[in-house]
């Protein structure tokens, strides 16, 4: 994107490259969601005509959720996002069969709408299993088998990594599930509109999405539940969502939703070639120009946007910075930004050590990127990574040892 | 979340580089917090001439690096033992409670740096005061 004039000193161009955090609204998800603010506005709960116009809606939308995700609309439940859908699944599974279990599984790079949950989960008395991963960040489906006991309730994968843009085997995954009686959940809060996410194509009992990682707007998501899965409620309250999650609706919201995930689909195909060739563009470039870089994640099950990279001897926050300075918008596992001391637990769990954790840049690719983008950050990265290895004491010590030989 | 002093410091860092057989110098902090400073020191009589860094780490990281340098440029032994992580902070115009490790790192540095010169010169090594904010931080990231 650039916002107005891109060829001064003063450099207002924006390349925004950080789409794994958020995209933004579609105009035509925004056109849709507008008359829902202040025209028909009414309580899809109430009974006269602008309420029934508003349940109407809300249907309208379950339904092009459903069908995006091959499931029935009376199998998706409307949430406040990624992070509630992660918290309803797992905790609503493991309270309603708390009799039958006490073994939850996941693995070690979910997002902490999962990992937090589970660790909450522990500290009310269940016991969770960390899958580890490979250098890629995939799980191996057999160690998952191998860890499943008579009293294990729920497993949760996500289909895509966040981070490193990862492909799990999630059809795998949740085949020795269903084998074994146990529920399989995934987070597809990075997969949908990327990647084909098909519930019944893979086997999952419940399922994750968050709309503004697909063009719609911020505050709504779904949790998919197969027909016949027993979960407690999270949110207790009114009647809405047929007694399973109180709280009148977001109209506005869910309404986009419908329209952003119906959008994506039909654009899902053309959408992950182009953001493949431009991160393919974007890698080629930076390991042509740029030396000791190392790729995070899987080089080609990944999601068609993600780039992780790790530049050694530098940090990564302070990449960020020096990118901003030239309108490039992206994002670090380096600990400076997380507000903890440690670096991503993604990147340490595929087994970076410490300090190429702290060098990692994550681009994320999106529908309004151009060549021209990626040529901007193949202009810019290799001066702001120049001047920060000038500055650091790990590159000077490499530089003497290099000598030495 | 930075103020305009830091930016200006960590954009513009002053006394960046390294001194050619230093009269003392000092690596603190570790790749495990993400934060690496290297101090060199040239010290004629008992006054700092010179001083430089290098460092590894975030914006906060190198902007305490460069402002503590220009602290203690200058300024006698004496003196520059005197700077406090707090007046780094101060005189970047503050920092985001998470980065006050990094001033501690950059206050670290400096003694560090200062005590070998000493032992380079026969000297007792000077104390931290107790309660120094960095006096039992060699290994952590705590701060």
């Amino acid at each position: 994107m650039i916002c107005g004039d891109s060829g001064t000193m003063s450099g207002t161009r924006r390349v925004y490259l950080d789409h794994a955090a958020t995209t933004p609204t579609a105009p035509e998800v925004v056109e849709a969601m507008r008359p829902y603010f202040s025209e028909r506005f009414g309580n899809p709960s109430s009974i006269y005509g602008i309420a029934r116009e508003s349940k109407a809606a809300v249907e309208r939308a379950r339904g092009q959720v459903a069908r995006a995700l091959n499931a029935g609309p009376d199998e998706i439940y409307l949430t406040s996002g990624g992070t509630e859908a992660d918290n309803w699944a797992i905790k609503g599974v493991a309270f309603a069969n708390r009799k039958r279990g006490d073994h939850i599984i996941t693995t070690a790079i979910e997002h902490h709408a999962v990992l937090h949950t589970c660790r909450y989960l522990e500290h009310q008395g269940f016991r969770v299993t960390y899958l580890p991963v490979d250098a890629y960040g995939r799980v191996d489906p057999s160690k998952l088998a191998d860890e499943i006991t008579d009293r294990t309730l729920l497993v949760s994968i996500m289909t895509a990594n966040n981070e490193i843009g990862t492909l799990e085997p999630i059809a795998a995954c949740a085949g020795v599930c269903r084998e074994r009686g146990v529920l399989f959940h995934t987070d597809a809060v990075q997969a949908v509109g990327s990647v084909p996410v098909d519930v019944e194509a893979l086997g999952v009992d419940m399922l994750s999405l968050s709309a503004h990682k697909f063009y719609g707007p911020k505050g709504v998501g779904a949790l998919y539940v197969r027909k016949g899965v027993r979960l407690d409620n999270l949110l207790h309250g009114g009647a809405q969502e047929r007694g399973r999650r109180a709280g009148t609706e977001n109209l506005p919201g869910i309404v986009g939703m419908g329209v952003a995930i119906e959008r994506a689909e039909a654009r899902r195909e053309e959408y992950a070639r182009r953001l493949t060739a431009l991160r393919d563009r974007l890698y080629r470039g930076i390991t042509e120009r740029i030396d000791h870089v190392r790729l995070n994640g899987h080089p080609t099950e990944r999601l068609p946007g993600n780039l992780n990279l790790s530049i050694q001897f530098i940090e990564g926050e302070s990449m960020l910075l020096l990118l901003e300075q030239a309108g490039i918008c992206a994002s670090t596992g380096s600990a400076c930004t997380s507000g903890s001391l440690d670096p991503s637990h993604v990147l340490l769990a595929i087994g970076l050590p410490h300090e190429v954790a702290h060098g990692s840049l994550r681009f994320t690719h999106g529908e309004s990127n151009t060549e021209s983008d990626v040529d901007h950050v193949l202009e810019t990265l290799p001066p702001i990574v120049e001047r920060l290895r000038a500055m650091s004491p790990l590159y000077a010590t490499f530089r003497r040892s290099c000598n030495v030989q | 979340m930075y103020s305009e002093k830091v930016m200006d410091h960590f954009m513009n860092p002053r006394n960046q580089g390294e001194i050619e057989n230093p009269d003392g110098v000092a690596e603190v902090g570790n790749p495990k917090c993400g934060d690496i400073m290297k101090i060199f020191l040239r010290v004629k009589g008992d006054r700092i001439e010179d001083v430089k860094f290098q460092t590894f780490g975030c914006g906060a990281a190198v902007a305490t690096s460069s402002m503590a340098t220009e602290l203690v440029k200058g300024k006698t032994l004496d003196e520059a033992w005197d700077l406090s992580n707090k007046a780094v902070a101060e005189a970047l115009g503050g920092l985001p409670p998470v980065k006050m490790h990094c001033s501690v790192l950059a206050e670290e540095g400096i003694h560090k740096a200062i005590n070998d010169y000493r032992v380079r010169h026969g000297l007792e090594p000077w104390k931290e005061k107790p309660g120094a904010s960095h006096a039992h931080s060699d290994d952590t990231c705590e701060a």
